[in-house]
């Protein structure tokens, strides 16, 4: 190997790229030596990426800053609407926000807890649910890691007898609020309203010319989703009947998905809800049900080419499969989802675990963590897409299943 | 007493939902792993089908995938 210019710069940077990461990596360890271990004010990742991904009555911007949503409750025939602000009582020592209860103008008073509203006064709660909002939280303590670096003494206190108020019966109010996830929901189906509206009338406006701007970046996913996702499947004939929720239901869910991953607008969870999903999956399970016809039946509960005794062990694995198929669908969205967002609350935990215990750690792990976070972004993009994509297509596939035609019963098995 | 009651419990609700929650993940890497060298190698022996099989790849990963992520979220709920 010739000792040219070109190595001996490459050679160079090598060595000085390796020295600074060692330095780097180095510091880091060293200064995340001298941790504090004061449970009370500690970070609690697990509370943190809990609070990320599940829904509420106010969106949380940004340190301080929430922007509250209507609360509409029903509660004994009569109708409660207000702010959800109404609920706020200032901040404790970790800057979160603090929620107290509020007596409604029709008398009833409530309260939120856990993003939960329950009617105080209804039953015997004289555990004083508020009072003991911080056992719990001491008790929520154990399922971070930070049990394991605890000190003997501390775990002996939080191993004290917890006050179990959980045992309480709390009325809830029927809870028709427009939370975080509502207003998801709401932003995505007004995305959708003014996009495909646009390029429906561009079409109308410009009809048969070439298609330009808006209309020109949405319609190849149109096309693809009728040509290559409802056609295959459906069969020609008649896979105009449901290309229009297959339409809606992809753009829906990449939308939702897309949505997610905004960072600052207060991280909305959509489609990583349970919620939300089973009634997508509901929607494919009562579509595929009614569009059934007397082959897709037949299929199911008396198969054909099959020999008799196992015919008798397949008709109830067919059975559980109409049912377990939306089930898998719901789970797997929300699962892809909610895991992406996860991982990359993990790392923003890390870098403010590492930083807990001294600054410079914070900055150390910060870059890596970083580079990550990006990294995962961009896998949590493809996966929007991608989990759009198969929610569509297996929708498809069991739409074509439950229209399946006469003659293919001549080629089974 | 109390220390070794809570950190049975912690071993059985936590510690459990973390080997599943990794079980999860060698099932996950394992069937992803398969799909890729596969697609891989079939890419190599027609590279001109290498688009049919990119797809095809991806999809069938995205619903392996899935199946992984059940484990976790059940390890999820355990845990939390």
């Amino acid at each position: 190997m010739q000792l040219t210019s070109n190595s001996i710069v490459r050679s160079v940077a090598k060595i000085t790229v390796f020295t600074i990461a060692m330095l780097w990596s180095t510091l880091t360890v060293l200064a995340s030596g001298g941790e504090s271990h004061d449970e009370e004010e500690g970070f609690k990742p697990g509370e943190m990426i809990m609070h990320h991904i599940s829904d509420g009555h106010q969106i949380h911007i940004i340190g301080r800053i929430y922007i509250p949503l209507p609360v509409i409750l029903i509660h004994e025939g009569h109708v409660d609407i207000f702010s959800s602000s109404n609920f706020w009582d200032g901040f404790d020592s970790h800057g979160e926000l603090k929620f107290k209860p509020y007596t409604a103008s029709s008398g009833t008073t409530y309260e939120n807890h856990h993003e939960i509203i329950h009617v105080v006064g209804g039953h015997d709660h004289g555990h004083g649910e508020i009072v003991n909002a911080s056992k719990p939280v001491a008790y929520a303590s154990i399922d971070s890691a930070s049990v394991i670096a605890a000190p003997m003494d501390s775990l002996m206190v939080m191993s004290a007898p917890v006050v179990e108020e959980a045992h309480v019966e709390h009325i809830k109010p029927l809870d028709f609020s427009i939370t975080k996830n509502v207003a998801g929901m709401f932003i995505a189906l007004l995305l959708m309203v003014i996009i495909f509206r646009s390029i429906a009338n561009a079409y109308k406006r410009r009809p048969g010319q070439a298609p330009t701007g808006l209309q020109n970046a949405i319609e190849p996913f149109i096309l693809f989703i009728k040509d290559e996702v409802a056609v295959p499947s459906i069969g020609k004939k008649k896979a105009h009947k449901y290309v229009p929720f297959l339409l809606t239901v992809f753009f829906f869910i990449w939308i939702s998905n897309l949505l997610g991953l905004i960072p600052f607008i207060g991280g909305f969870n959509v489609t990583g809800t349970l919620s939300i999903t089973v009634v997508l999956a509901a929607f494919v399970f009562i579509i595929t049900t009614v569009s059934g016809n007397k082959h897709y039946w037949g299929h199911i509960l008396w198969p054909p080419g099959v020999p008799l005794p196992i015919k008798f062990i397949l008709v109830p694995i067919e059975f559980v499969s109409i049912f377990q198929k939306p089930i898998v669908l719901m789970v797997r969205l929300t699962a892809n989802i909610t895991a992406g967002h996860i991982i990359i609350l993990a790392f923003v935990s890390l870098v403010l675990l590492f930083g807990q215990s001294s600054a410079v750690a914070g900055y150390g792990v910060g870059v890596g963590a970083v580079l990550f976070m990006v990294f995962m972004f961009f896998i949590e993009l493809l996966v929007a897409f991608l989990q759009a994509y198969v929610f569509t297509l297996l929708a498809a596939l069991y739409f074509g299943d439950a229209n399946v035609e006469h003659h293919h019963d001549d080629e089974h098995h | 007493m109390e220390f070794l009651t809570v950190l049975l419990d912690t071993l059985m609700n936590q510690g459990l939902a973390g080997i599943g929650a990794g079980l999860a993940a060698i099932g996950a890497g394992i069937g992803v792993g398969r799909i890729g060298g596969t697609a891989l190698e079939s890419m190599a022996r027609q590279p001109e089908a290498t688009g049919d099989l990119r797809a095809n790849m991806i999809v069938a990963a995205a619903l392996v995938e899935g199946v992984a992520l059940f484990a976790v979220i059940v390890c999820l709920l355990v845990a939390l």
